[in-house]
């Protein structure tokens, strides 16, 4: 039962013997995108021409999804690095470049399209930590965790520096999910979080008062009125006056009267929860959850180790933009620009998440072709 | 077999898989729990209470800014303190066309054409909701807006307060000034503890204080209607809606005020100074010796802080930034100047502790010193010579020639030694920024220097200059002022502060700092300190004196040196003669002192640029010197 197939991309996987769709992802990801388009439609005070232009990203994503669907595994497990490599060199790229233009450093222009190389790496992390561990034993010894490490700091470092805080930190929690799935042990998870726990007073020690301010306000922006907590105190309020059954699609007051700031972005989560109510948040959570519940079935029924790994790591790490996002519209979490993942207004975060969705339903997809 | 254990690793490495999967699929809902919770206690517990601070209206947080530390003199006089004004500011959220609104307030004549840019840049870059001060406004152009006030949504006059300086010009480099806000300044600030404020410290004291001076933010959240109207706002117990909301949801918190700071300066002596230094360019400072307060600091010509913070316009700026004589430059801690003579107590100390002259042996001067084997002639400043001189007579007279003589037995490298002993070539570590370094030369210094290899080599000329303070040394009149302190006390350093305590906003309490002594000039016995103190009480009492005419018959003892500094140097059998000689290219005058001389309690420094003799220099210092010692005859002017 050889499952490894030298050639990277098989005539199968390329040719259109057969068309790899994974109805329940897909039901589940239009469904979400739907109540997206919604939702964003009141949150940007009606404005047609948003919504067409979210409509255009979310077919351009799910073709990306479709697509991606069928690339056999063994392709992506082939490429991994090499797509971690492109991604690492173009971070590069652009680090020295807006170190010449002292510009804007996120985006690369290619003239028709821009293209953020922090989203790839999204996607690359996972994948290359993915492929470091196909080849080895579970679970990484010490020496291969320092490798996986690297891969999963140097990026998220480049990425912060840029500073793109909010994808620095999926970065980071993409890769880091993915080598606790590859089973770390108990004690180096212990001892990291202790290294941690004693590194923190020391460093406070170091920092300057300002400094200090700044990391208490992070934390607890409630105690910023005049800054970082304007935001929360007007989601709270948006969020709270939803209620149960909230106030009905287009009647939310913080948002129309512009009061709720970047409600079609990363507080799109509040303008759901004035409108629709708690029941309207729980029915998304559902429709999220059921997306993680999938990617983690398929995770588990995943006949390798690179296969595991990434559809495991992938559905965390969409579970983790969910968690980030409500939890810091609902004030549980500090101020990060995390989108809510489908429903946001912007396109390439939401063309990557399709791309990952794709890989999911190519695991499952291809795992039943070789399968005896 | 190999496949054999293949197959066996994969089996347990299935297990541990999916061990953690089972791990992660359960911390996910552990956490979708906690959202959920979260959820129902802000939608369904504190339903009630969101739903109220919702109703229609809108919640507004508006800062409320400290008030500024205010600034006192040694004596408790007011430096700089707050007054009512009114202040026109702009709420972004609420300004339909900001190029518009701009037009028509310069049709007012309340902005300026060429700053509209700056004002827009600076709009842009603070929060929607944030109120942005741009300008204070007299009386006039207050009431001129408030008729029209409704032509300019988003543009509205408030009371505020307006940094003031009573006396004005007096004082003001080391006092310094606020300005506007520039979105440069909001990069580094502590944004939100600026919300509300709209200066902050642009020079001296002003700005070095900043932090302490500017105090903490407050806030108070009101609820306004979606015209901006309050309609509930805790600190003013105004309701003037039927709405239903309680105060208990409104949060107040008070801005705590900037701590006030005081001086070491005494604004009469800084008075007595700069009044005396009228129509000159350059510095006089006071420093009390035995804990480095400064008593005075004097730059002229000065300026009027008090235009800055009405916000002068930029072509005002342009017009006093390009003054020749610039006015805004600080002279008495950033100018450098040759130190001419008054470096001469200094390798005087130096020989006596390199062992360098024997100070009884007196050594002829013929009016002019040159090398072995050179004929160049380095010339002393009486033509004639001054005889035969030891070094209390060198001292007494300047004589130069005798200093040549001193600078080729000591070297260079002594001579350089010996200024840093006493605090030259480094900053003295002033409280307030901008101090200048000077430069004590040496070989190192002029390799380090000069990019032509033929530049970089040290002559032996160079270091004979060296000893009578020309060639490549200069200081500034802060270093002098502290030097010369350091001799007033016989070997012990106080660092240069000019705020000595602070009092609290909030309850008034004081806090004094103590005098920071550092590490005084090596080895040198007390012994040469009387020597050298001995000459520069001759400099001033024996009739053959330099500075002998200012301290006439003071009533206290002074120690003193006066000090020439050339500009201009003179072909070599030229002479120098003051009124052929253009104005800009006069020597320095400069003076150095201490008194009264046997337990001084105050060491100054004069610079007077193109002052020519030093005489001048001795003049405003001897009037420094009556005026602290003796009492000022007259009040301080208060304006």
């Amino acid at each position: 039962m050889t499952f490894k197939s030298n050639l990277g991309i098989s005539p199968k996987s390329l040719g259109l013997s057969r068309v790899v769709i994974d109805p329940s992802l897909l039901l589940l990801t239009v469904t979400v995108c739907c109540i997206g388009l919604v939702v964003l439609y009141s949150a940007t005070n009606e404005s047609d021409a948003l919504l067409a232009r979210q409509s255009v990203r979310f077919a351009v994503a799910f073709i990306a999804f479709l697509m991606a669907s069928q690339v056999s595994p063994d392709s992506l497990r082939l490429w991994a690095p090499w797509i971690f490599c492109l991604a690492l060199g173009l971070l590069l790229l652009l680090m020295a470049m807006g170190s010449a233009s002292q510009g804007a450093n996120r985006w690369l222009d290619f003239g028709v399209f821009q293209f953020q190389p922090s989203e790839l790496m999204k996607l690359a992390v996972p994948m290359a930590v993915a492929w470091f561990m196909s080849e080895r034993r579970l679970p990484p010894t010490l020496g291969q965790l320092l490798v996986l490490l690297s891969i999963v700091l140097v990026p998220t470092l480049i990425i912060a520096d840029q500073p793109d805080l909010g994808t620095a930190v999926l970065v980071l929690a993409a890769g880091t999910l993915t080598i606790v799935l590859a089973g770390i042990g108990l004690r180096v998870l212990l001892g990291a979080v202790f290294a941690a726990a004693v590194s923190v007073p020391l460093l406070w020690n170091y920092m300057l008062p300002y400094q200090r301010s700044r990391v208490f306000t992070f934390f607890n922006p409630e105690s910023d009125p005049l800054g970082a907590g304007y935001n929360i105190i007007q989601s709270k309020i948006a969020l709270g006056s939803g209620g149960l059954f909230g106030k009905g699609w287009l009647n939310g007051t913080q948002a129309h009267l512009e009061f709720l700031p970047e409600s079609s972005t990363d507080f799109i989560f509040a303008v759901m929860g004035e409108e629709f109510g708690l029941l309207g948040l729980l029915f998304l959570l559902i429709l999220y959850l059921a997306l993680v519940a999938r990617g983690l079935y398929i995770s588990s029924q995943a006949q390798d180790t690179f296969t595991r790994l990434l559809a495991g790591g992938l559905s965390l790490t969409f579970f983790f933009y969910v968690f980030v996002n409500a939890g810091m519209v609902c004030g549980l979490l500090p101020v990060v620009g995390v989108p809510l993942p489908l429903v946001s207004a912007g396109g390439t975060s939401m063309v990557t998440l399709m791309v990952g969705f794709g890989m999911l339903a190519a695991i499952n997809g291809h795992r039943k072709l070789l399968a005896p | 077999m190999d496949s054999n254990i293949l197959l066996k690793d994969h089996q347990s490495e299935t297990r541990l898989f999916l061990s953690r999967l089972m791990i992660a699929a359960f911390f996910v809902l552990m956490l979708m729990v906690l959202l959920i919770g979260r959820l129902i206690q802000l939608q369904i517990i504190d339903y009630q209470r969101f739903s109220e601070l919702s109703q229609g209206n809108r919640l507004r947080i508006e800062p409320l800014p400290p008030t500024r530390g205010l600034v006192f003199d040694r004596n408790g006089v007011l430096l700089a303190e707050n007054l009512p004004t009114w202040q026109l500011v702009m709420i972004p959220e609420e300004i339909e066309d900001l190029e518009n609104t701009l037009v028509g307030l310069e049709a007012l004549g309340l902005t300026n054409f060429i700053e509209h840019q700056e004002i827009i840049d600076l709009v842009r870059s603070r929060r929607d909701f944030e109120r942005v001060q741009l300008r204070n406004l007299s009386e006039a152009d207050a009431s001129r807006f408030a008729v029209r006030r409704h032509q300019f949504p988003g543009v509205d006059i408030q009371e505020g307060l307006i940094r003031y300086y009573p006396f004005g010009a007096i004082g003001a480099h080391t006092i310094g000034y606020v300005g506007s806000i520039s979105p440069e300044d909001l990069k580094r600030i502590d944004r939100s503890n600026y919300a509300g404020t709209s200066q902050i410290g642009r020079s001296g004291i002003e700005r070095s204080y900043e932090q302490s001076l500017h105090g903490e933010v407050g806030y108070r959240q009101q609820v306004v209607n979606a015209q901006g109207r309050i309609l509930l706002d805790p600190t003013s117990s105004r309701l003037e809606s039927t709405t239903e909301l309680s105060q208990n949801n409104l949060e107040t918190k008070w801005p705590v005020p900037g701590d006030n700071l005081i001086l070491g300066l005494d604004v009469r002596l800084q008075l007595v100074a700069q009044e005396a230094m009228v129509g000159f360019r350059g510095a006089a400072i006071a420093i009390e010796p035995k804990t480095g307060d400064v008593l005075t600091l004097v730059s002229v010509p000065s300026f009027d802080p008090n235009r800055f913070t009405v916000g002068l316009s930029r072509a005002d700026f342009t017009i006093l930034d390009s003054d020749p004589d610039h006015p805004l430059f600080n002279r008495a801690i950033a100018g450098t100047y040759p130190p001419g003579s008054t470096v001469k107590p200094f390798f005087g100390i130096a020989a006596l502790k390199e062992k360098a002259i024997d100070p009884v042996h007196r050594e002829m001067c013929p009016g002019f010193f040159s090398l072995p084997g050179d004929t160049h002639r380095y010339r002393d400043w009486k033509i004639e010579g001054h005889g035969p001189m030891d070094l209390h007579d060198a001292l007494v007279q300047s004589c130069d020639v005798f200093f040549y003589q001193v600078a080729l037995s000591l070297g260079i490298d002594r001579l350089g030694e010996s200024l840093e002993n006493f605090g030259f070539g480094s900053t003295t570590g002033l409280d307030v920024v901008g101090e200048g370094r000077g430069i004590v030369p040496s070989r190192e210094w002029k390799k380090k220097n000069f990019s032509r290899r033929e530049d970089q080599v040290w002559f032996p000329g160079e270091t004979l200059i060296t000893g009578i303070g020309q060639g490549f040394a200069l200081v500034t009149p802060l270093q002098l002022a502290h030097a010369s302190a350091v001799l007033g006390t016989h070997g012990k350093r106080f660092k240069p502060r000019l705020v000595i305590g602070t009092q609290e906003g909030v309850n008034g309490q004081s806090v004094w700092f103590e005098p920071e002594e550092l590490k005084g000039p090596a080895d040198v016995e007390s012994e040469y300190y009387q020597k050298i103190h001995q000459a520069m009480l001759g400099v001033t009492e024996e009739t053959a004196g330099t500075g002998h005419n200012a301290m006439l018959g003071t009533p206290y003892r002074v120690a003193g040196k006066t000090g020439t500094a050339q500009v201009f140097s003179l072909a070599q059998e030229e002479e120098y003669d003051e009124e052929s000689i253009d104005e800009r290219l006069r020597d320095h005058a400069l003076f150095v002192a201490f008194a009264p001389a046997e337990d001084p309690e105050i060491a100054v420094a004069v610079v007077v640029e193109n002052g020519g003799n030093s005489g001048t220099a001795a003049t405003v210092a001897r009037k420094m010197l009556d005026a602290f010692l003796l009492g000022v005859d007259r009040a301080p002017r208060q304006p």
